[in-house]
């Protein structure tokens, strides 16, 4: 078959409607015992990619003209102006002072944010920041250790019953569960890492998915200390100076703590990773016997990657558990693990950068999208795999530094 | 001359296959030694086995560094075994393809450095003056094998050649007192070989490091190494300088096969 062809785009939308035929199409109403058949969507549908398929390529040749008349498209243009400008804009004002305006126009934005955007704004943002935190975290282990960790919600299941449990029989506050949190999930990462140390790929994934389980599990049958399925309700949020907080300033104040955390997060994540450890973690990610046979202690850069990661975790579930107030075992389930997965994948691994805009993404377009109801996920999905096919190393791809070498210097000091 | 790195009866078993057997070996400071054999001699599992990827059934591998302590060194890691001083190179080369080539160096200085997480996180005077150090060093390692153009090139977008230049520079990194190259002209066309064996002659000249390879371009064995062992079948069948083994019928067996009488 070929592609080029004039009637590929409908065979195409042909494929597309059979295939979402059992959601848009066919409605079955289980009370009247009745099934309506709604041909109009699937009509609709086969015309949206019919059509967008034609422009597509009638774009893509109109593009393959001008490069062959050795044109720059429009869209080139566009960009090559957009970046003469910048470059422009840099050269008068200087790279640092840009920089620094850069810095000052995200940190009026944050800052802002929570009095601008109402409450359930924030509280989705609170949400959102939780992940960027558990994408940073994974980032660590997945990203620069090259570890495929498919159970990391469970040490933020570590951390919030934690918070839970001290909260529940000894009234302990936010701010002293942190350090606790951040202490028991990170000795819960290296009681995992110490026997999975000889583990690589998949079977490591199928060991820490199934570590995830039996956390889950266990949290769900330890009724006595942790309330079962019901879960422990009333947690507290931070404690600020004794103030007696409106639901509103509660919010607000939970949106700082935690950008609070989140910052903090990216300091450590961009001073540890190009440092001696992190580089070790990112070669042993690369290649395992190559780093070994290179002096590097495969064994202890493993815990190291599991106990970082699992500290951020275990802080995440702290957040987690004080912004829901109730935590229950089943907001600890597989497919948060993968979320977050797909969080560090989808914004390019090994990227702080990209853990930050892909968590940001995967959490904020969905709520976006409940506008479109039952087709949320299937819109979600579809962009997903679009992002895959186009930009396979993420959204914001892991760049390496670039290191400048004194050369005028180095006769004399190096040995 | 004394030895620097000496094997005795060193045997590896897989299972049922005896793939190296009792060989014995020896290399002196700042020599240049060749293994050579058929493929499928249990070259490459010899080398694994002195630098800690297996660990070896039976026998002794023992180092005497320059100004260090003699020792035995079977059954430590292989990270163990790079920071006392052996350093080695891939058949296939093992690069950290996505990092820079001045970081792959920089990983090669790892054993040789002190900093830990709390350090990195603090970043305090040592710190910094120890990561200051450490890209000066490695550049200037850079700048010997003539890597230093592209010294914030991703390390996988090298040609060939350079990337098989980048292992040597990357082992030369850790310090050695012995280096073990596995078959590092793999691949190379004859001018780079060429290139290659004035590179190798030029470490052992300049830092006194004894020189181990495992090598199949005969041209290049002959005319570098000052004895040659040569293993088939997991045995040692002949050791001695270059026109010794060539003259070995053992040795013209192996590689020729035998001459059947009609």
């Amino acid at each position: 078959m070929n592609k080029n062809a004039w009637y590929w785009p409908l065979l195409l939308a042909l494929w597309m409607v059979v295939l979402t035929l059992p959601i848009f199409v066919i409605r079955v109403n289980t009370v009247v015992g009745e099934v309506t058949w709604r041909w109009q969507n699937a009509l609709g549908l086969a015309l949206l990619v019919a059509l967008g398929t034609y422009a597509a390529r009638a774009y893509r040749r109109l593009q393959d003209n001008a490069a062959a008349a050795g044109q720059t498209s429009g869209l080139q243009r566009v960009r090559q102006r957009v970046l003469t400008q910048y470059d422009h804009l840099k050269a008068r004002a200087g790279a640092g002072k840009l920089r620094l305006l850069g810095s000052v126009a995200l940190a009026v934005v944050l800052v802002a944010f929570p009095f601008a955007a109402g409450l359930f704004q924030t509280g989705i943002m609170v949400r959102a920041l939780i992940f960027v935190m558990l994408a940073l975290g994974l980032n660590v282990i997945i990203g620069l250790g090259g570890m495929l960790h498919l159970g990391y919600i469970a040490f933020m299941a570590v951390g919030a019953y934690t918070y839970g449990i001290l909260y529940r029989f000894f009234d302990v506050g936010f701010w002293l569960a942190v350090p606790a949190a951040a202490l028991v999930s990170t000795v819960a990462g290296v009681l995992l890492a110490l026997p999975v140390l000889r583990l690589r790929g998949d079977y490591l994934a199928i060991v820490t998915l199934g570590f995830s389980e039996i956390v889950r599990i266990v949290i769900n049958n330890l009724t006595e200390l942790t309330g079962g399925p019901q879960g422990i309700p009333g947690i507290p949020k931070p404690w600020l100076l004794g103030l007696d907080l409106s639901l509103r300033q509660s919010t607000r104040y939970m949106y700082f703590v935690a950008l609070a955390f989140v910052i903090l997060l990216v300091f450590v994540m961009r001073r540890f990773e190009n440092s001696r450890i992190g580089r070790a973690l990112t070669a042993m990610g690369e290649d395992e016997i190559a780093a070994t046979a290179m002096g590097v202690d495969i064994t202890r850069s493993k815990l190291v990657a599991f106990a970082l990661g699992s500290f951020w975790a275990g802080i995440a579930g702290v957040i987690f558990a004080a912004q829901n107030s109730i935590i229950v075992p089943s907001s600890f389930s597989i497919a948060q693990s993968v979320i977050v997965l797909s969080c560090v994948v989808l914004g390019g691994m090994g990227s702080i950068r990209g853990s930050i805009v892909g968590a940001l993404a995967l959490i904020l377009i969905p709520e976006y999208l409940r506008g479109f109801s039952d087709f949320r996920i299937l819109i979600f999905g579809g962009v997903l795999v679009v992002m895959m096919i186009f930009r396979p190393g993420g959204l914001v791809p892991k760049q390496r530094k670039v290191y400048t070498v004194d050369t005028e210097h180095l006769t004399g000091e190096s040995t | 001359m004394s030895a620097v790195l000496t094997v005795n009866g060193l045997t590896k078993d897989f299972g049922g296959l005896r793939a190296v057997n009792s060989v014995d070996f020896q290399i002196a400071a700042g020599e240049v030694v060749a293994l050579i054999g058929p493929n499928g001699a249990g070259k490459t599992t010899f080398f694994n086995c002195v630098t800690g990827v297996y660990k070896p059934t039976k026998g002794r591998v023992e180092i005497q560094p320059p100004g260090g302590a003699h020792q035995s060194i079977v059954g430590l890691k292989p990270h163990r075994i790079t920071h006392k001083g052996l350093a080695r190179t891939f058949q296939n080369i093992r690069l950290f393809g996505g990092m820079t080539v001045l970081e792959n160096v920089m990983i090669g200085r790892h054993s040789r450095l002190q900093a830990g997480v709390f350090g990195a996180l603090l970043r305090d005077r040592a710190t910094r003056e120890e990561e200051r150090r450490v890209i000066a060093d490695s550049y200037t390692i850079l700048q010997r094998m003539g890597l230093d153009k592209h010294a914030n090139d991703v390390a996988s977008n090298l040609p060939y050649g350079a990337q098989r230049r980048l292992e040597i520079a990357r082992a030369l990194a850790t310090e050695p007192f012995v280096l073990l190259l596995d078959e590092p002209a793999a691949g190379m066309n004859p001018q780079e070989t060429k290139e290659l064996e004035a590179l190798i002659l030029k470490i052992r000249d300049t830092d006194g490091i004894s020189i181990f390879l495992i090598e199949h371009d005969m041209s290049l064995v002959m005319s570098l190494s000052e004895r040659i062992y040569v293993m088939d079948y997991g045995r040692l069948i002949a050791t001695g300088s270059p026109e010794e083994v060539k003259q070995d019928p053992e040795v013209i067996r192996a590689y020729l096969g035998e001459e059947q009488d009609a």
